[in-house]
């Protein structure tokens, strides 16, 4: 088992990789001029000049990302030209609101997405079956920044229930983390009644009940890790669409988080900026899949032996 | 007759589905008796493998016991709470399964998956609990048994899977062990070994066993007293001496001309023509009648009762007096 956790993580090196030169790439294939943006459009010639030689950007481009991947080898991701600041230092101030907007809305998402769909499943056909589904539909159709707009004039305007923008404390990031988790939690609900039902009409399931444990037993010990493997799966997907969200969520909130950064970052050019919050979000990703992926080989033997 | 340890009684299972109501166990009546072999036999969807299911309580939905009961040491199952009924799965009667590929959860250890048997009903420790598994499994024929208590399903072949479900249901010493197909998914080789293990293990512990198979040469082989079904009711019954040599329901008849003899030789296989009926929409009399070379009027239009022919042995047909007052 270690072995092949080992590989997966030597996989996710290569995969960090990749992703820095494409992002890099990327960033320079898009308009727009480093220059032009950290000093105007009336900058005098020499100025220009000098700049570019200070910045490497006179170098062939093998050079500029030998020198980009040794900066951000030893954490440095260069200043915003608009903020005036390290990349890391803003970085960091972000990150908290980002990853409490990100657990809350996994937490909405994920326990109770799983837990209306067990009971959906176990409770097939029936009124709350219905009702959950129902709900799920809805979350999944509906796109983020529409429920987040519903929920500030419902919740925030008309209700007054909760603040509509800013986060002062942690009641906040109720209606973004609602606004960002309902998508995520109707599809993880759908999918957790389709596999378990599934599961739950698997032979091993009657031997679970012909031995004599209850249904929870069966439930639990039986039913859920079983279907409980292409879950995680979709879980590991829903790290990257809830940050992506949260690029929307944020915005739509006032919240100062790292999806709000890159978009400052993209409407102002601010490359140094933009690369870091890019790449820092890659790196999330990548590690939740390299979570996802390690909790498969645990719950799962089959994999573990052919790996 | 021996002292009975399972006895069924009028026992109707009938599914409720949209289409109507399929009648897939209806008004059976059979005894199973201490320490012996008994085989139900017939074709597929006749019903065997739901009066099974119907003894574990493991019917699933829509499909529900209607009406009958269900004696096990003269108490009625069908009465019992669900706690009690549960109580009794896996430590009074057990069951092994059709397939043994797909009836072991793929994520547990095997030694796990039987140990969990023994801790849901006998307040022993872990320690004690594995030593249990490890000593059934040695009991089952299990090489190795220590290394296979740590395997997954999926490391070990069908046989020997086979023989985990049977250490499973052997593990808690049950009184009834009910086996619905223990060998039709293995080869003849393995077959063979599961089925005198079967016994072996009857014979040595006591056990009864209910057999459930569409392999006349298996019942034969195996059983002491043989049931048939066709379409949802039992349509002859007898000691397998008996039946075998005396068959009288033409549908036994038909099955037993249906075996292929080495000895013989025959330009074709004899069969029985036409299919089973469609449960919903069974024959207004007999629910052979269709497919039955000797069917007279009367098949058609009523439904024969149980012909006890003395010594055990009974079957479901008008043919024997050809009056209907012998069916009294």
């Amino acid at each position: 088992m270690l072995k092949s956790i080992g590989k997966r993580v030597l996989q996710t090196l290569v995969v960090l990789f990749c992703v820095s030169l494409l992002i890099f790439i990327l960033l320079r294939i898009i308009p727009g001029d480093a220059i032009t943006t950290m000093m105007g459009e009336h900058a005098n010639a020499e100025t220009i000049e000098r700049l570019t030689k200070e910045m490497n950007l006179d170098k062939p481009f093998y050079v500029q990302f030998a020198s980009y991947l040794r900066d951000i080898c030893t954490g440095n991701f260069g200043s915003s030209y608009t903020l005036n600041k390290p990349v890391t230092e803003l970085i960091s101030a972000a990150f908290p609101n980002t990853v409490m907007l990100a657990v809350f809305a996994a937490l909405i998402a994920w326990v109770i997405g799983m837990v209306c769909g067990i009971i959906a499943a176990v409770r097939k056909d029936g009124i709350l079956d219905r009702l959950f589904m129902g709900f799920s539909l809805l979350g999944v159709s509906i796109p983020v920044f529409m429920v987040a707009m519903l929920l500030q004039y419902l919740v925030g305007y008309r209700l007054h229930w909760v603040d509509i923008s800013g986060v002062k404390n942690w009641t906040g990031f109720i209606l973004p983390a609602i606004a960002l988790g309902w998508n995520s939690a109707g599809s993880i609900a759908r999918l957790t009644r389709s596999t378990l039902v599934e599961v739950l009409q698997e032979d091993y399931i009657d031997t679970a009940k012909a031995k004599g444990l209850g249904q929870g037993a069966v439930l639990l010990l039986h039913a859920l890790r079983n279907a409980m493997l292409p879950v995680i799966t979709m879980m590991a997907l829903q790290i990257s669409s809830l940050l992506s969200g949260a690029v929307i969520t944020e915005t739509i909130f006032s919240i100062n988080g790292v999806g709000r950064l890159a978009v400052d970052a993209i409407t102002s050019r601010d490359i140094p900026l933009l690369q870091g919050t890019v790449l820092f979000t890659t790196v999330i990703v990548i590690v939740g899949n390299l979570i996802a992926d390690c909790l498969y080989t645990v719950l799962d033997p089959r994999i573990r032996k052919g790996a | 007759m021996e002292e009975k340890l399972l006895e069924i009684n009028h026992l109707k299972s009938y599914f409720f589905t949209r289409k109507g109501v399929s009648p897939a166990v209806d008004d059976v009546s059979l005894a199973v008796p201490k320490g012996k072999i008994v085989g139900i036999v017939g074709e597929s969807g006749c019903g065997k493998s739901m009066t099974a299911k119907s003894i574990m309580d493991l019917l699933k939905y829509p499909g529900r016991i209607v009406e009958g009961e269900i004696l096990l040491d003269g108490k009625d199952l069908t009465k019992l709470s669900a706690r009690e009924r549960r109580r009794v799965r896996g430590e009074d009667v057990s069951m092994i399964f059709q397939e043994p590929m797909t009836s072991l959860n793929p994520v547990v250890k095997v030694g796990k998956q039987v140990r969990e048997a023994i801790l849901t009903h006998q307040k022993v420790d872990r320690a004690e609990a594995k030593r249990r598994v490890l000593e059934v499994f040695r009991q089952v024929g299990i090489s190795e048994p220590e290394k296979r208590y740590e395997c997954y399903p999926h490391e070990l072949s069908g046989g020997l899977r086979q023989r985990v479900m049977i250490a499973m249901a052997m593990v808690c010493r049950p009184k009834l062990m009910i086996a619905d197909e223990p060998t039709t998914a293995l080869d003849v080789t393995i077959e063979a070994q599961i089925l005198k293990l079967i016994k072996t293990l009857c014979e040595t512990t006591g056990m009864s066993c209910l057999l459930i198979s569409h392999n006349l040469g298996v019942i034969a082989q195996m059983c002491d007293y043989v049931y048939v079904m066709y379409a949802g009711k039992i349509v002859e019954q007898g000691d397998v001496f008996t039946l075998f040599d005396h068959p009288r329901h033409p549908y036994t008849q038909g099955l037993l001309a249906s075996i292929i003899h080495l000895d013989e030789q025959r330009e074709r296989l004899s069969t029985i023509p036409g299919m089973v009926p469609n449960l919903m929409h069974l024959p207004e009399g007999c629910a052979f009648c269709n497919r039955c070379g000797q069917a007279m009027d009367c098949c058609r239009t009523k439904k024969p009762e149980l012909y006890d022919l003395g010594g055990g042995h009974a079957f479901r047909c008008f043919l024997p007096g050809e009056s209907e007052a012998s069916h009294a």
